[in-house]
């Protein structure tokens, strides 16, 4: 079983590389039989890729998709800023005890409309790790969204809630100044908003920590984001006594976007591009830019009230059990 | 059995589970399972907990229909649920229902632990829901008694879901002027205690209760600081901020009784008006 999403990306990098180099040489090429010899091994080798990419990503597991959720080069939240929003301005006070840069947080135009966006932001190297915390949130990040929360609801703003978290952070300090409190009342906030909602899950959605501010009108699972009431190595080592059996625990609890469909959690499943989103962020953007304008224009349709209501049905329903 | 058992045939002693002194079976019974040396509070049954709070003979039972599922065919799930049903006597980990405290209607849940560690599962989630919106809807207190690890592993994201949907439902409560009163029973973690156990409008917890978020070998590895003797406890949450009061068990009732009075003494007025 893969310990990395390395190990099945490593070939098609390799591909890659020797991909771009025979695209150098082919450009420095002026003898058009040279050239088209070139030309014709280059799209022999791009088939070669592609064709791995297809077979491997049409193949992967509960596991697989655990580890491609949380690959590094994955778009993060502020990614999908850049991309899909203008002028964010972010804002960064929880007012009570500090900052909280594991989530970031603020206005921002969105074609032509000003929303509210609050999502989890993870870091790429091992300095923004540190300063983003693995996206482990700490109360004061909770609660800056819910200050975000409230202004949008007074100003009249949509919000997107950006899901990407391995879970909230479980440290004696946030436990102290109440993350269990900070969470929930959160969630109580968003059911409180008659502005439309709309979260998107784009890597990990660990459980409370994601749930904390995904409670929208709508939410939206990228292809190869998942979503998990606990880690699959928690799981296991709950389940099994043994934290390396993830991958079996990771295909137990149902965690990819597919299996959350399949339970009627989700509203819509983003596709990414061809080999993931990673592999074209521009394009990934773009997906979930529309989708995020198509969920809000169905929204608008709604009044305040409805959309209070709206929320509250979509979670009310939530459950499977059986009655006697 | 889960508190000793007899050691001669008349006569019955219990052990104490913490300071494990014996004590006389009717006494331990008579001072609500709270040991009279150390002050342990054991953990109750749904049906000690309705007879030690609620007026004699006053709770009724709702939401008896609700069965659990096994919607993600989970490993081993139904044999773990299908033991606990054999053990407690309950369907799941929830009972809820209406009661009154002293001559005051309530709705309430009981959440007991001895059912697969108390967690919340789409029954228990509904049940909690089930009892908040009865409360909003018919105008009542509501009081739970929370008892769990957290969400049901085995229900998945269909446990983490009944996160928002318990939490949407104290929202209901606010709306419509309802008193919440939850109580923190030993242990009261994770899921539920990040969900609707947190946003209580008054949230009274017993001495030495387990009160925490993340399971204590989680927080104390990923620790930044120096974690307290107590940490996770009751004590803790209450110098925190967190909670509002440690009731012993003995006082639970009067304190109750208190709260449901004043804060939904509007409602009552309400009522004989309109
Ligand atoms: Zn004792």
């Amino acid at each position: 079983m893969a310990k990395s999403w390395k190990e099945w990306e490593k070939p098609v990098l390799e591909l890659d590389e020797y991909i771009a180099k025979l695209k150098g040489i082919a450009a420095q090429e002026t003898n058009p039989d040279k050239h088209a010899r070139l030309a014709a091994r280059l799209e022999e080798f791009e088939k070669r890729r592609d064709n791995f990419i297809n077979i491997r990503y049409s193949r992967l597991g509960p596991w697989e998709e655990v580890l491609l959720a949380r690959a590094e080069p994955r778009p993060y939240t502020l990614d999908y800023i850049t991309q899909v929003f203008t002028d964010f301005t972010e804002l960064d006070g929880d007012r009570r005890h500090g900052q909280d840069h594991a989530i970031v947080a603020g206005p921002a135009n969105f074609e032509g409309r000003p929303v509210m966006i609050v999502g989890h932001q993870k870091g790429r190297d091992i300095k923004q790790r540190a300063f983003r915390n693995f996206a482990m949130s700490k109360p004061e990040g909770y609660r800056k969204a819910i200050r975000m929360f409230d202004m949008a609801e007074r100003f009249r703003m949509p919000v997107v809630t950006f899901v990407d978290t391995p879970a909230a952070d479980p440290g004696v300090e946030s436990e102290s100044r109440g993350i269990s409190e900070a969470i929930a009342a959160s969630m109580l906030k968003m059911f409180e908003l008659t502005v439309p909602i709309v979260s998107v899950v784009i890597g990990e959605g660990g459980s409370g920590g994601a749930i904390g501010i995904a409670c929208g009108n709508r939410l939206l699972m990228q292809e190869h984001a998942i979503y998990s009431v606990i880690p699959p190595e928690g799981c296991a080592a709950i389940l099994w006594r043994d934290a390396d059996k993830g991958p079996q625990a990771a295909a137990a609890l149902k965690l990819t976007a597919q299996s959350a469909m399949e339970l009627e959690l989700v509203d819509e499943i983003l596709e990414e591009p061809f080999g993931g989103a990673h592999r074209n962020p521009i394009e990934a953007a773009t997906t979930v830019r529309d989708a995020i304008e198509r969920n809000l224009m169905d929204l608008d349709r709604m009044s305040p009230e409805e959309l209070k209501d709206h929320r509250y049905k979509r979670f009310r329903s939530l459950g499977k059990l059986e009655t006697v | 059995m889960r508190h000793g058992r007899a050691a001669k045939a008349g006569t019955s002693f219990v052990q104490c589970q913490q300071c494990k002194k014996t004590l006389f079976a009717a006494e331990f019974e008579t001072n609500l399972r709270v040991c009279g040396h150390c002050g342990h509070h054991h953990r109750l049954t749904y049906d000690q907990r309705i007879r030690y709070t609620f007026d004699e003979g006053s709770f009724i039972e709702l939401d008896q229909e609700l069965r659990s599922a096994d919607p993600l065919q989970f490993p081993e799930y139904l044999d773990k649920h299908a033991q606990s049903v054999a053990k407690t006597g309950l369907q799941d980990s929830v009972i809820s229902g209406t009661a009154m405290i002293e001559g005051i209607k309530v709705a309430t849940a009981i959440a007991d632990f001895h059912f697969m560690g108390g967690s919340m599962g789409s029954v228990a989630g509904e049940k909690f829901t089930r009892t908040l919106e009865r409360a909003a809807n018919s105008s009542v207190p509501a009081v739970i008694f929370c008892a769990s690890g957290g969400a049901r592993m085995q229900e998945g994201l269909l446990s983490l879901m009944q996160m928002a949907k318990t939490t949407a439902a104290v929202a209901k409560c606010q709306e419509k002027r309802v008193p919440y009163i939850a109580v923190f029973t030993d242990p009261t973690m994770a899921g539920v205690l990040a969900s609707f156990a947190s946003v209580a409008d008054v949230i009274i917890a017993e001495p030495k209760a387990l009160v925490g978020f993340a399971g204590a070998r989680v927080s104390k590895q990923a620790q930044v600081g120096k974690a307290a003797d107590d940490f996770q406890t009751a004590e803790f949450a209450a110098r925190s901020g967190m909670i509002d009061r440690i009731v012993e068990r003995r006082d639970l009732r009067t304190t109750l009784t208190n709260l449901v009075q004043m804060l939904g003494a509007h409602l009552r007025q309400g009522a004989s008006v309109g």
